[in-house]
């Protein structure tokens, strides 16, 4: 029981920190403390992404060079099995694919989103700017309690 | 005259040349390590941003016009969507670069680096006009002052 | 080379690392749940963003890391800063009756999600269908196609070109936003809403004041302005008649 915890236990605590920035997403009345909780969330989101990709053992996805200097030193039995795996790294444009490396595409898809992240963030925040300009506050019940007051005295202006 | 922030001058003033300078150290070395158009947009305009930080908003306004910010963030787009354009042009798919050169890989090669090319201008300039957005925004607005 | 393969001897200091680096993410976690001054709370989200670049690191995502770091930690702190200089620095407090409700939510949805985690392929699994197919695709293939090392820029920018490109529309048009809002010199929308959609011009803006000629600008846009709704109105019941 144990063991399969502290195989999981990346997901439980992802899962934990995206609960922390949902509930302060939905508990806030504050409208900048709730994006800074968004921003929580989703920088979870993007751990959870990344744990996926993990292998473990791995490298980071850059190719190494198949150096020739890893073959010095060897029985000339090994230097020809190393030569033939030499040569079929030469087909991979002497990269050593032997190594075994962590996923890329999650990595790829979370480099964009990180930066898109931050563009939704300031258009968020330029409209938390704005509402603070209209209303005077960026509290949530203020900004409703505005509101029904001015609708309660009509429109006429 | 007595500055106060006059050692955070100085050493803000050594260190964004050397700030910007890796930022194309990123955008260039992103083939081979990590890096890329994204994060040395982000660095480049980091650099700007500590500029307006230390010296003030008119100063980053002088060093890096507003107006370049509106031109660069069409630019960007346009140049990776140019890339594709001119992949189309030469036979290929969109966003193809094989077609670039005689050589495939080549291709990819040139292909590659006008697209992160195209990354780093808008996401630089779009950084920064969001700072220059927020930055020059009257914190409030007065009644006096109408 | 021989090093990187004998994982079990790098194992426990790794493990080490990550149980730490988690727990200070717990932690900053709570205390942005619990702290109520905005500035404190927007710097413990740069906090947050900089542990898990550290934490993406040791997950071998060093090119997420590295935005992570240079986006999460540095931009989107400057921006919260910005914004809240021009909004507020306390946040009230929300009474205990009101946080009920989300409580109830989070904990739900926590533990559907905790139940889930049982079908979720282990850490590190290799053959994990995530890891199985066109993610490893990519760099059997990368050396032969693209011949670059990194592999990430060469999904990103050639295998996936359609999707970077979708991002930085995205990223375009974020910013267009932000300066439809707020105006490349903060100027944009000097007018005061009011809450049903009536508008009320205020021809000369704090910013207009500092120059003249925005201030002659200003008056011209409010006629402007003005005028296009009565246009629509005057074209509307002629479409009507006919």
């Amino acid at each position: 029981m144990f063991s399969e915890f502290l195989a999981d236990y990346n997901y439980i605590v992802v899962i934990i920190l995206m609960m922390t920035g949902l509930y302060v997403v939905f508990a806030s009345r504050n409208l900048i403390k709730k994006l800074a909780g968004l921003s929580v969330f989703q920088t979870s989101v993007f751990l959870l992404y990344i744990t996926i990709s993990k292998v473990s053992g791995g490298q980071p996805p850059i190719l190494e060079k198949a150096y020739a200097k890893d073959y010095a030193g060897l029985a000339p039995e090994t230097l020809i099995a190393a030569a033939e795996g030499a040569g079929k790294a030469a087909k991979g444009h002497g990269y050593n694919l032997d190594i075994t490396y962590s996923n890329p595409l999650p990595h790829v898809l979370i480099l964009t989103a990180i930066v898109v992240g931050v563009a939704t963030l300031a258009i968020g925040l330029s409209l938390v700017v704005r509402i603070r300009e209209v209303y005077g506050t960026i509290e949530e019940d203020q900004i409703e309690k505005a509101d029904y007051i001015y609708n309660l005295e009509g429109t006429a202006d | 005259m007595h500055d106060p922030h006059v050692l955070l001058r100085v050493i803000s003033k050594f260190l964004i040349p050397i700030i910007a300078l890796f930022a194309l150290y990123v955008q260039f070395h992103g083939d081979y390590g990590p890096g890329g158009g994204f994060q040395a947009g982000v660095i480049l305009a980091a650099s700007v941003i500590l500029y307006a930080l230390i010296f003030g908003l008119d100063a980053a306004k002088k060093a890096f016009p507003p107006s370049w910010v509106r031109i660069g963030m069409t630019i960007g787009v346009l140049l990776y969507g140019g890339t594709g354009v001119v992949t189309w042009l030469l036979g290929g798919e969109y966003l193809n670069y094989s077609v670039l050169a005689h050589e495939a890989s080549h291709g990819q090669h040139y292909g590659i680096l006008a697209v992160e090319l195209g990354v780093l201008v808008t996401v630089t300039t779009v950084m920064i006009a969001i700072f220059y957005a927020f930055g020059s925004r009257q914190p409030e607005t007065d009644e006096r002052d109408w | 080379m021989a090093v990187s393969l004998n994982a079990s001897s790098v194992a426990i200091p790794t493990i080490a690392l990550d149980i730490g680096l988690m727990a200070l993410l717990v932690v900053v976690a709570f205390a942005i749940v619990r702290m109520r001054s905005l500035f404190a709370i927007v710097m413990l989200q740069g906090v947050y963003s900089l542990v898990c670049a550290a934490w993406f690191v040791s997950l071998d995502a060093v090119d997420v890391a590295f935005t992570e770091a240079a986006v999460g930690a540095g931009v989107s702190t400057v921006l919260m800063l910005a914004a809240m200089l021009l909004a507020d620095r306390k946040s009230e407090p929300v009474p205990m009756k009101r946080q009920w409700g989300p409580l109830l939510i989070v904990l739900i949805a926590g533990a559907a999600m905790i139940l889930a985690v049982g079908d979720m392929p282990n850490y590190g699994a290799a053959n994990s269908p995530a890891n199985s197919y066109v993610g490893m695709d990519y760099i059997a293939r990368t050396a032969e196609d693209i011949d670059i090392p990194n592999v990430v820029t060469a999904v990103l920018a050639s295998y996936r070109g359609y999707d970077t490109f979708g991002e930085t529309v995205v990223i375009f048009s974020a910013g267009l936003g932000v300066l439809l809002l707020l105006g490349l010199n903060g100027n944009a929308g000097r007018w005061r809403a009011k809450p049903n959609g009536h508008r009320v011009f205020r021809p000369s803006a704090p910013a207009a004041a500092v120059s003249k000629t925005s201030d002659e600008t200003k008056p011209n846009e409010t006629k402007k302005r003005r005028g296009r709704p009565r246009k629509s109105k005057a074209s509307t019941p002629d479409g009507g008649d006919k």
